[in-house]
């Protein structure tokens, strides 16, 4: 069967974001950008998947502007078949990212989507639901851990207070959280096979999708600061602080 | 204008973060009408009835909402949608998971996560995990928002006198089923609603070694929690991460031990009242955060603090 997952490019998670002076965004120029890393992990268990003989085709999609080529580039290296760029320099919201999913899946019939949980520049935690309400499709969000059998995947998902297992009918749409797998690293000979994968590249007019964004950011800013406290010598001095200091115990 | 609350339930009892919503709700201003679903939650509903500035109670019933799917209670929201101006849901996982949904088969751009409520259509949420601030507009006729917990003051859960109305569900979507689940069991409270906090990190070295803060969380009457670090080390279960990829909390007291404070945990405890940090090395970014710090050997200063507890 077929997967698709799709990756998007980020401020890579060690750099230190900031907030630009004027309010209207955070800083990316001249930033280290890479693969959201829980797409990574979306990546890495379509792999699995592969290796395990479950699955036999894996198309990695991006969407954004021309340099998430990069990061095709590397889902092809940890070793996704071909790739997907769907190319606009427009912002793109999570509704947006889903309908333009929507329009490849429709295309390339998967049996499975893997999506990151959420990425982290945004931290909206939103894409894989939406995606799967606008194919109406089943779908494991959080996911620890899958195995496909039978026309159905079992997913156990992390939730508040523990570990939850569904099962779920294909096609289906799953979401990674971090304990799912460790990606492997990306090996040179892996990189050099992935310039020789093909990459297609599509027009979301093309395939029909208004990607205009419905939120207006107004500002971005930087969150208060808390003041550093002061340090105490010993348990005893810490005690007393709490007990007649922040009255807290 | 009327807003939606989804509220998160066990069946017979609402969850606290159902009150944070409420507080958020009430920021937004018009009638709030709470919706209860489950398999067998009347008790629920009647808890949901009495929490304050409640005007209605939407109680729906059916074995397949039992299990909180994300494809049956996002259909029920879309049914009962029409009409409200604004549905919020808690930014549990439950509430995370089905919400989306039901916000792109509205056609709405969820905004997620909310600290802040500016005006009816504009709110504050976190980006980078909590390293800026966006504001921003909705334009969409329905705003579907999930209520970051520790950003509104829960209502109070008593004196409310709603009144309670039975919805239908639409039936079985019949694409999930669920299986079962394994709920950490633990006498001490929750993570994300305690009032005191015990968050060991990589510095504790190994699983085994995180029972020396169970007596202090014990003299505390405090959850515990964990870094990130010392989830991935394999040595306490995910649920215990504080942090922006798990939990957020805010307690009144933040006790951080072994944890040198990286970003992604900073992001799910600043905002908590007080915060103390005891780390051997005196560099380590938590301090810039603490409240009260001790420099030391923490598996000398932590059974010590538990004697000066006691006295």
């Amino acid at each position: 069967m077929k997967v698709l997952v799709s990756v998007k490019r980020v401020i890579d998670y060690n750099v230190k974001v900031r907030v630009k002076a004027d309010g209207t965004g955070v800083e990316t120029a001249n930033v280290k950008m890479s693969m959201n890393p829980f797409d990574e992990i979306a990546v890495e268990e379509a792999v699995r998947l592969k290796e395990a003989g479950v699955v036999t085709e894996i198309i990695a999609v991006s969407c954004g502007p021309q340099a998430c080529q990069e990061t095709l580039r590397t889902a092809l290296a940890i070793g996704a078949d071909r790739a997907v760029l769907v190319e606009t320099n427009e912002e793109l919201q999570p509704l947006a990212v889903a309908k333009l999913l929507k329009a490849v899946c429709q295309k390339e019939s998967p049996q499975l989507v893997i999506l990151g949980k959420q990425a982290i520049d945004d931290d909206s935690n939103q894409t894989g639901q939406m995606l799967a309400a606008l194919l109406g499709w089943s779908q494991a969000t959080f996911a620890s851990k899958v195995v496909i059998a039978d026309g159905k995947a079992q997913v156990t998902r992390e939730v508040d207070g523990g570990l939850e297992t569904i099962s779920i009918k294909l096609p289906a749409i799953v979401t990674t959280d971090l304990r799912l797998n460790e990606p492997r690293y990306v090996t040179l000979p892996n990189i050099m096979k992935a310039k020789k994968k093909t990459m297609e590249t599509l027009k979301p007019e093309a395939l029909g999708v208004d990607v205009a964004p419905r939120l207006q950011t107004l500002k971005v800013s930087e969150p208060p600061k808390r003041k550093a406290g002061v340090k105490v010598p010993d348990p005893k001095a810490l005690v007393d602080k709490l007990r007649n200091e922040a009255k807290v115990i | 204008m009327a807003v939606l609350v989804l509220a998160d339930h066990d069946g017979k009892h609402i969850r606290k973060s159902t009150l944070n919503t409420v507080a958020a709700a009430q920021k937004i201003g018009g009638e709030i009408h709470v919706l209860v679903a489950g398999n067998g939650c009347g008790d629920a509903a009647k808890a949901a009835a009495a929490v304050a500035g409640v005007a209605k109670v939407l109680h729906a019933e059916g074995a397949q909402l039992g299990d909180e799917l994300a494809e049956n209670v996002a259909a029920l929201l879309v049914a009962l949608a029409k009409g409200y101006s604004h549905i919020l849901a808690p930014a549990t996982s439950s509430g995370k998971n089905i919400l989306p949904r039901a916000a792109a088969l509205l056609d709405c751009q969820q905004i997620s996560e909310i600290i802040s409520v500016e005006s009816p259509d504009t709110f504050v949420r976190p980006i980078y995990a909590g390293n800026a601030l966006a504001t921003v507009k909705s334009k969409d006729p329905i705003k579907v928002i999930t209520v970051r917990m520790t950003g509104f003051d829960a209502v109070a859960s008593t004196g409310g006198t709603a009144s309670i109305e039975v919805v239908q569900s639409p039936g079985d979507s019949g694409l999930s089923t669920f299986v079962g689940r394994e709920v950490q069991k633990s006498e001490r409270p929750e993570l994300t609603s305690a009032r005191v906090v015990v968050s060991g990190g990589r510095g504790m070295g190994s699983g085994e070694n995180f029972k020396i803060l169970e007596p202090l969380a014990d003299k505390l009457n405090a959850a515990m929690g964990a870094s990130r670090a010392a989830v991935d080390a394999g040595f306490v279960p995910n649920d215990w991460q504080v942090g922006q990829t798990g939990k957020i909390v805010a307690p009144e007291l933040y006790v951080a031990i072994g944890i040198s404070g990286a970003i992604q945990h900073l992001a799910g405890m600043k905002d908590s009242r007080v915060i103390v940090a005891i780390n051997k090395d005196e560099e380590a970014p938590i301090f810039q955060v603490a409240d009260y710090g001790v420099v030391g050997d923490l598996f000398k200063l932590v059974p010590e603090l538990v004697e000066e507890l006691k006295k």
